[in-house]
């Protein structure tokens, strides 16, 4: 009570924005004061109706206000927070990147999040990896992964105009993100979307390469420990089975193979609960952003 | 951009190295590509289909690991043929724009980019870069039972828009009665006009392959799909030399000398087939469900792995709508039968 705050904006106030902003209302130590578009919206009126000072006057209107942010959350593009992001790092604002932009260090708040909270920019790389990179870590800290190789399966109606009209920017950066974060030596990515109705909850399946020879113990355990580090943040990810270990064969190399089936179900701030792909994005920023205030008000006690 | 302009009244792509792979496990050997593309070529095949069964970039875990690089297995049949062009397979979400563009350099002269039958959406930048790249587009639009003509149209609307010159009723469960065929074949016809041509790739799950081919011709399609010995996934496809054989009666162009594929489906593929595609009770199932045909191997082996039966995994697969790609789900359903016949 009365604790000191961190001033924050949302920049974009779609889906994911207005979700952000759900999940902000309650921090501890960010102050969302400020939501921001390009032009007048559904998603600014909701964050009005809130109290919040909400313009359609852009990047702009933000850098002019008083006290600027100390952080920004950008749930916009890829192309329109990479004309942003040099702006906000001139102003000494860290960014938060919801988008595929990918300019910052790639951030998966169970396995790295404390290590770039000083980083002017963050990449929060893909749902796809919010939901699957935290699993090819907990095999790869326990023995050698070679390969890993995720398949994200998504509600159709969770997926936007922006996602569809480049998956290819959701492979790539999944894909380089399960090897650079997750702890793999080489990383695959899958999208598949799903029209089902009613929705089908969000899908992941996390393979990994081991040796035969593995501690499969040891993998299961580690498993299992991820899965309650994750959800600590998205209370809806869960296990579907036990991971699942086949024995080597010549088709994968000689290799042994563990199998992860996770259902990422969301928790219905503002997005259905089916689209847990946009509610870990969102859960997972709203955690290093408050990794990242808890660290400025520590540093200014 | 325009359709091409066709050599005879139906053009034959031959996909016997592409869905085909799906019923050898995507093992596919360098010797067996050459064989396979030197018999159709002499046939008169003008399109031959050569990738991963999932399209280029499909080598994984989830789909199966290829067993000679599919760009090695490109690059032979462009060596091979002497009239055929390669065309390759690309489903968005699995293979990229990269694989595209080596595929292109491996001599493919043709993309056919697969979306499910709602999510055209999803192909417009695989198609304008095919198109820079010079190469022929078609698009397939999978899984076009899950969806009415009307709604089909507007998405095969979308692929031509986005540049692609044949849109395609996929058929990819083998589920489309002839009834229910027809009146997608004329609702994309009607939607395209003369900006592109209308495509048929089928399956034989339930044996309508054939027939469709002949309903899809009547009514206007143009690209028709086979495979030889219907090696393909599930029962497999409309076979090629039955195709050939068929049109031959009806006094139909294609182009094809139908004693020559017959002499490639018996002594060029039969040779090396590990298994023959039947309409067994698995493959029926698929039709009669509706399940993705490349589902069955997946199936089997995951039937073999938890001890529980294909049909009923399949089944399941229908039951919860599953579209092609979800090969993990198998696995899911699997360990989920296995826990219900325990408890």
């Amino acid at each position: 009570m009365g604790q000191q705050k961190i001033p924050a904006a949302i920049v974009g106030p779609g889906n994911i924005g207005t979700d952000l902003l759900a999940k902000l209302a309650h921090s501890p130590v960010i102050d969302v004061r400020y939501v921001v578009g390009i032009v007048e919206s559904d998603g600014l009126a909701r964050a009005r109706a809130r109290g919040i000072e909400a313009s359609a006057e852009g990047v702009d209107w933000l850098l002019r206000q008083n006290p600027l942010p100390q952080i920004v959350f950008e749930a916009t593009s890829a192309k329109a927070h990479a004309a942003s992001a040099p702006r906000y790092a001139e102003a000494g604002i860290q960014a938060v990147d919801l988008t595929p932009a990918h300019l910052g260090p790639m951030v998966s708040p169970a396995v790295n999040g404390a290590d770039h909270i000083a980083s002017p920019n963050i990449s929060m790389i893909t749902c796809g990896g919010q939901a699957t990179i935290p699993i090819v870590h907990a095999v790869s800290r326990i023995t050698p992964v070679s390969y890993a190789e995720i398949v994200a399966s998504i509600a159709s109606r969770s997926a936007g105009a922006g996602t569809r009209a480049n998956i290819d920017e959701f492979t790539h950066t999944t894909g380089q993100a399960v090897a650079e974060v997750g702890g793999a030596t080489r990383g695959k990515a899958i999208i598949i979307l799903n029209p089902v109705e009613p929705p089908m909850i969000m899908r992941d399946t996390v393979f990994c390469m081991i040796g035969g020879d593995a501690d499969r113990a040891a993998i299961t355990a580690s498993v299992h420990e991820m899965v309650a580090a994750v959800q600590e943040y998205v209370p809806g990810y869960t296990l579907r089975a036990e991971p699942q270990f086949d024995e080597p064969t010549e088709a994968w190399g000689g290799h042994a193979r563990v199998a992860v089936f996770l259902e990422v179900k969301g928790n219905g701030d503002y997005l259905p609960p089916f689209a847990g792909n946009l509610d870990i994005m969102t859960a997972a920023a709203a955690r290093i952003g408050e990794l990242m205030a808890r660290a400025k008000l520590e540093a200014s006690a | 951009m325009t359709r091409p302009v066709l050599r005879d009244d139906v053009r034959i792509i031959d996909t016997t190295l592409r869905d085909g792979s799906h019923a050898v496990a995507h093992r596919f050997t360098e010797t067996q590509v050459r064989d396979t593309v030197r018999a159709l070529d002499a046939a008169g095949v003008e399109w031959i289909e050569v990738s991963h069964g999932d399209g280029v970039g499909g080598s994984s875990f989830n789909y199966g690991f290829s067993g000679t690089d599919e760009m090695s297995l490109i690059n032979a049949a462009r060596e091979e043929a002497r009239r055929a062009k390669i065309a390759v397979l690309l489903v968005p979400g699995i293979g990229t724009v990269d694989d595209l563009k080596r595929a292109h350099d491996a001599g493919a002269e043709m993309v056919r980019v697969a979306t499910h039958c709602t999510e055209a959406d999803v192909s417009p930048q695989h198609f304008a870069v095919a198109r820079e790249l010079g190469m022929e587009t078609a698009g397939f639009l999978m899984m076009a039972h899950k969806t009415d003509p009307e709604n089909l149209a507007k998405q095969a609307r979308i692929m031509v828009d986005a540049g692609c010159q044949a849109p395609y009723v996929t058929d990819s469960a083998g589920a489309l009665l002839m009834g229910d065929a027809r009146a997608r074949f004329e609702a994309l016809v009607a939607e395209v006009g003369d900006e592109a041509w209308v495509g048929y790739h089928g399956h034989q799950n339930m044996s309508l392959g054939v027939a469709n081919s002949v309903i899809a011709h009547e009514a206007g399609v143009r690209y028709i799909d086979g495979s030889l010995c219907a090696l393909g996934a599930g029962a497999g496809n409309s076979p090629t030399e039955v195709l050939g054989a068929v049109f031959d009666r009806l006094g139909v162009a294609t182009g094809l000398d139908a004693g020559l594929l017959l002499d490639a489906a018996e002594e060029v593929v039969r040779p090396y087939l590990s298994r023959w595609p039947k309409m067994d009770r698995n493959a029926i199932v698929q039709g009669w469900a509706g399940v993705y045909s490349s589902f069955l191997l997946h199936a089997e082996r995951a039937a073999e792995r938890y001890k529980v039966p294909a049909h009923a995994i399949l089944r399941r697969c229908g039951e919860r709508g599953y579209v092609g790609g979800q090969e993990d789900m198998i696995i899911d359903i699997a360990i989920g039968l296995a826990e219900e016949q325990t408890t």
